[in-house]
C-alpha cells in the first residue's frame, strides 16, 4: 500500500506523516510535488500540516489552487480516500472537497497541547480500527481550527454522522472548556458525504509511538491499511 | 485600455463568531471609548486591473471575490471604491 503525502511551500509535517506510515505501518509513501500532476500511484493521500504559502489570504485558500490539487480533487471524486491534517484539513475546506471553514481559534491564541477525542463514527473507513465512543489522546498546534458552517449545513453533518472526531473532557464530554478552539459543537474532524475525504485539525501522526506519550492516533493509519489491504 | 484600483472590503459574515473585532471593542472599552457598541476585523484589498471600462473592472474583481479573495462560508465582501489608476 502506498501513501502519496502532499508538499507545498511550507508545509511542515511531511516528515511526520511520512514517518508514522512507513514505521510502525510498514506502507511505503512517496512526496508529491505541489507543481506535479502525477499521484504516482498512491492508494491514499495525506494532505499534511503546516503553513502551506504562508497561510496568506487564508490558511490553505492558496494551497487550493496548487497543479497538484486538481489531481487530488480528480481522485477524491472518483471515490480515494484522501485525509487532511490539520493544515490539510484547511485547503480541503476550501477546495469544498470538505464542507465548513476553519477560522481563527476562539482564543485567539495558537494552541499546542494534547487533547482528548472521542470518536463519533466508527464505520468510516479511517476509523474502523476503532469503536464509536472511544477515546483518544492526541496532540493539537493550531491557530485556526474552529470549525464553522451555516446552521443548515452543520444539521446534515450531524444528522448523517458525518462528525468523526469530537473534542471532549477526559471523561468523554464535549464541554465548552474540552474545545480548544471554539469548533461548533467541538467539532475536530468531519468526513464527506461519500465517506472517502475526510479532514481533522488535531495530529494523528503524532501520537503513533510510547515515546510521544501515546499511540493513539495509529488507528486511522491501520484503518486504512485494513480497508485498501496491503 | 484604462487601468483602474478597485478596492475591496472583505468582512466576515454577521453571526459568525468574530474573536478579533471583540478583542479591539474590548480594548476600545478599556481605554475609554465606550461609545463602540461593535467592531469586525477584517481585510483590505486594493487591485490594479486594466479593463475597457468601470464596470468591467468591477464585475472581474467580484469574480475574483468569488472564486479566491473572500470564503464563501464565512465571510461577504464588498466593493469599496474604484478610481482610475
Amino acid at each position: 500500500m502506498k501513501f502519496g503525502i502532499v508538499l507545498f511551500p511550507g508545509t511542515n509535517r511531511d516528515g511526520d506523516a511520512w514517518d508514522a506510515v512507513t514505521g510502525p505501518l510498514g506502507a511505503t509513501a512517496v512526496r508529491l510535488w505541489h507543481k506535479d500532476h502525477d499521484l504516482q500511484g498512491a492508494d491514499v493521500v495525506i494532505l499534511p500540516g503546516g503553513f502551506s504559502y504562508g497561510d496568506y489570504l487564508r490558511a490553505g485558500a492558496i494551497a487550493r489552487f496548487s497543479p497538484i490539487m486538481q489531481e487530488v480533487a480528480a481522485f477524491a471524486r472518483s471515490g480515494g480516500p484522501v485525509i487532511g491534517i490539520c493544515n490539510g484539513f484547511q485547503i480541503l475546506c476550501e477546495a469544498h472537497l470538505l464542507p465548513g471553514a476553519l477560522l481563527r481559534n476562539a482564543s485567539l491564541q495558537f494552541r499546542s497541547m494534547p487533547v482528548t477525542l472521542r470518536v463519533e463514527n466508527a464505520a468510516t473507513r479511517f476509523t474502523n480500527q476503532y469503536r464509536a465512543g472511544q477515546l483518544l489522546r492526541v496532540p493539537i498546534a493550531h491557530g485556526d481550527g474552529r470549525f464553522a458552517i451555516d446552521p443548515d449545513g452543520l444539521r446534515a453533518l450531524e444528522d448523517a454522522g458525518q462528525v468523526v472526531f469530537r473534542y471532549t473532557d477526559r471523561h468523554g464530554v464535549p464541554t465548552e472548556g474540552a474545545n480548544p478552539n471554539g469548533s461548533l459543537d467541538n467539532i475536530a474532524g468531519i468526513i464527506n458525504a461519500t465517506g472517502n475525504v475526510m479532514g481533522l485539525m488535531p495530529h494523528p501522526e503524532n501520537a503513533i509511538d510510547p515515546m510521544l506519550g501515546s499511540t493513539d492516533g495509529l488507528g486511522i493509519f491501520t484503518s486504512l491499511l485494513a480497508h485498501v489491504g496491503a | 485600455m484604462p487601468r483602474f484600483r478597485v478596492a475591496v472590503h472583505v468582512i466576515p459574515r454577521k453571526g459568525i463568531l468574530d474573536p478579533q473585532g471583540k478583542a479591539v471593542r474590548d480594548a476600545l472599552h478599556t481605554l475609554g471609548f465606550g461609545s463602540v457598541v461593535d467592531a469586525h476585523v477584517g481585510r483590505h484589498l486594493v487591485l490594479e486591473v486594466d479593463a475597457p471600462a468601470e464596470a468591467d473592472a468591477t464585475a472581474g474583481v467580484r469574480a475574483m471575490c468569488d472564486k479566491l479573495l473572500a470564503n464563501p462560508v464565512t465571510e461577504d465582501y464588498e466593493i469599496a471604491g474604484v478610481q482610475l489608476a
